[in-house]
């Protein structure tokens, strides 16, 4: 659906030029929802501009649908971009129009007549869920209800990809949860390809089949969500993971384990996919001759499987301990022991 | 009191109303139609936008900004053989208007472009994105977006505009301006000068109204 080919963006400036992409290929499947993370500066926004041709690569190619977005323009640009839409961070609704209005403004640019376009916008405020809302302006409805229209907007002349520009970042956890939410329905109902571009692991963990991650506008990482998640390998990846699997105060909390359980093992188990449902910790306590003390977990879903993370305390002899991590690891749960210091 | 009100030609009041609205009200649509095609040009041919293009730009501003510089008293004088080649001749309220429309539009295009520059960037490349033309980037998003100020905009020039008909009219326009000179200062009677005054106020306040209640009407924000 989607091709990158060799693709970099140089921005000239008063210090030399800028690398905002730099060498990046991807392929993106028709119906995947993938997505793009990174810190800010890292030229995800660029990358994810170029797939409608609102920034040229200075080299490279850039297909999407079958056309070559990045050396089309005029009026088969705009066509193109009738078949890519874009939600947007801070919405850009436009505050003179309703809800309806809004809705009907890409109907209106790709000329389709007024009776259809009034049915087309009762469909699309129906699939968005934002009946009753029709003849409010903008400015009277809250960010998730304002993505709500952004979305339905962008739905409009049915395309074939819908590109998220950072499209939950001004909303709340649980607004963003009803967005994403939205999004995989969309995905799932209409087969839309979806690529969204965030900073946010938990978007990725929640929505997204793939994941590339950016750094300095280079593609570091690519990989399943759920790959990623298991086997992070640039320390970029590993941060960005950290975000969804330990909560803000796991650091804090232990040292304070270790403070409090001087004997025996603080250990951080890592499950994936199957393996989050297994008996692991009644079968190490039948087996080996230990006390398991659950400290603190967690499990996360992702669209290709669960990922969890368990802290334990295990005392007893120290080789009946290393047995039962061996064991353990047997099992391919990931195991690593947290150390003082 | 009743010597006061003998002392103002009425009917030489109503008429001098009626020739100042009439200047100022065709004055006023022709000051939006150009004000509002330099103030685009002014806006789209900028750095960054649709139509960037530096010498346009340039020509453009440099011709907003000495037009609005040019004192309105002198700038008629100046326009004196233009006005006469246009209309042949140069008195009665005709007269005024390539004065008044000249002088106001720019002033208006500078207003027109502030007001362009207040809609979000954002929203511009979300038409783009949907594959609007230039012309539906124009009339569907510019000018509906920026209206309330385009409207408030407007209201000032013409409340300007009111005020320029009113020196134009020293020079033989016609007008309240006129009236008051000719009946008020030249024929020593303060209390003409001041219904005058009273007049031209009114007339003033109806515009500030009617632009006020516009402005909030097209303001969802």
């Amino acid at each position: 659906m989607i091709s990158i080919k060799n693709v970099r963006k140089i921005f000239p400036s008063k210090q030399g030029s800028l690398k905002a992409v730099d060498d990046v290929n991807l392929e993106i499947q028709e119906g995947e929802i993938f997505g793009v993370i990174g810190y800010s500066g890292a030229g995800k926004s660029t990358l994810i501009r170029m797939l409608n041709g609102l920034e040229l690569p200075t080299d490279g190619t850039v297909t999407v649908a079958g056309r070559v977005i990045s050396k089309i323009k005029g009026a088969e640009l705009r066509k193109a971009r009738q078949e890519i839409s874009m939600i947007f961070q801070h919405f850009n609704l436009l505050w003179s129009r309703t809800v309806s209005e809004n809705i009907a403004f890409p109907l209106e640019i790709a000329g389709v007549n007024s009776s259809q376009r009034k049915k087309r916008v009762q469909e699309l405020i129906k699939l968005v869920g934002l009946e009753g809302r029709e003849n409010a302006y903008p400015s009277q409805l809250s960010g998730g209800q304002k993505q709500r229209v952004g979305i339905a907007r962008a739905l409009a002349n049915n395309p074939k990809v819908l590109l998220c520009d950072e499209a939950t970042s001004a909303l709340d956890p649980q607004t963003t949860d009803s967005i994403l939410d939205l999004l995989v329905d969309i995905n799932k109902r209409l087969g839309l390809t979806i690529v969204l571009i965030t900073h946010e692991m938990h978007v990725i963990r929640k929505i997204c089949h793939r994941v590339a991650v950016m750094e300095c506008g280079r593609v570091v990482e690519l990989g399943p969500v759920l790959d990623v998640f298991k086997n992070p390998e640039q320390p970029i990846t590993k941060r960005f993971v950290q975000q969804v699997t330990e909560p803000e105060e796991t650091k804090e909390t232990t040292q304070h384990l270790l403070e409090l359980y001087p004997h025996g093992r603080v250990v951080q188990l890592s499950f994936v996919g199957e393996t989050t449902e297994q008996p692991l910790i009644t079968n190490v306590i039948r087996n080996f001759d230990v006390v398991v003390n659950i400290l603190q977990g967690k499990i996360s879903h992702t669209q290709n499987g669960s990922y969890g993370t368990l802290f334990i305390h295990l005392d007893g002899q120290v080789s009946e301990i290393q047995k039962a991590i061996d064991y353990i690891h047997s099992q391919q749960v990931g195991v690593e022991v947290i150390s003082n210091g | 009191m009743a010597d006061l009100m003998e002392m103002v030609k009425w009917d030489k009041l109503i008429e001098a109303t009626r020739e100042t609205i009439y200047m100022t009200s065709i004055s006023v649509f022709a000051t939006f139609v150009l004000g509002l095609l330099l103030g685009l040009l002014l806006f789209l041919t900028d750095k960054g936008n649709i139509w960037a293009n530096r010498t346009v730009n340039v020509v453009v501003a440099g011709f907003v900004n000495i037009f609005r510089s040019i004192p309105f008293i002198i700038l008629v004088v100046l326009l004196i053989p233009f006005t006469k080649l246009l209309l042949g001749t140069i008195l009665g309220a005709n007269a005024a208007l390539p004065a008044l429309i000249i002088g106001a539009a720019p002033f208006y295009a500078r207003m027109v472009e502030i007001a362009l520059r207040e809609i979000d960037k954002g929203v511009i490349e979300a038409s783009q994105s949907m594959g609007a033309t230039h012309g539906h980037i124009i009339f569907k998003v510019l000018i509906p977006e920026s209206l309330p100020a385009l409207i408030s905009g407007i209201t000032v020039t013409a409340i300007s505009l009111v005020g320029f008909t009113a020196m134009a009219g020293v020079i033989g326009a016609g007008g309240l301006g006129n009236f008051a000179y000719l009946y008020g200062f030249q024929g020593n009677k303060p209390f003409v000068t001041l219904v005058a005054t009273i007049a031209i106020l009114i007339v003033v306040f109806i515009i500030q109204f009617i632009g006020d209640y516009f402005t909030k009407k097209t303001d969802k924000r």
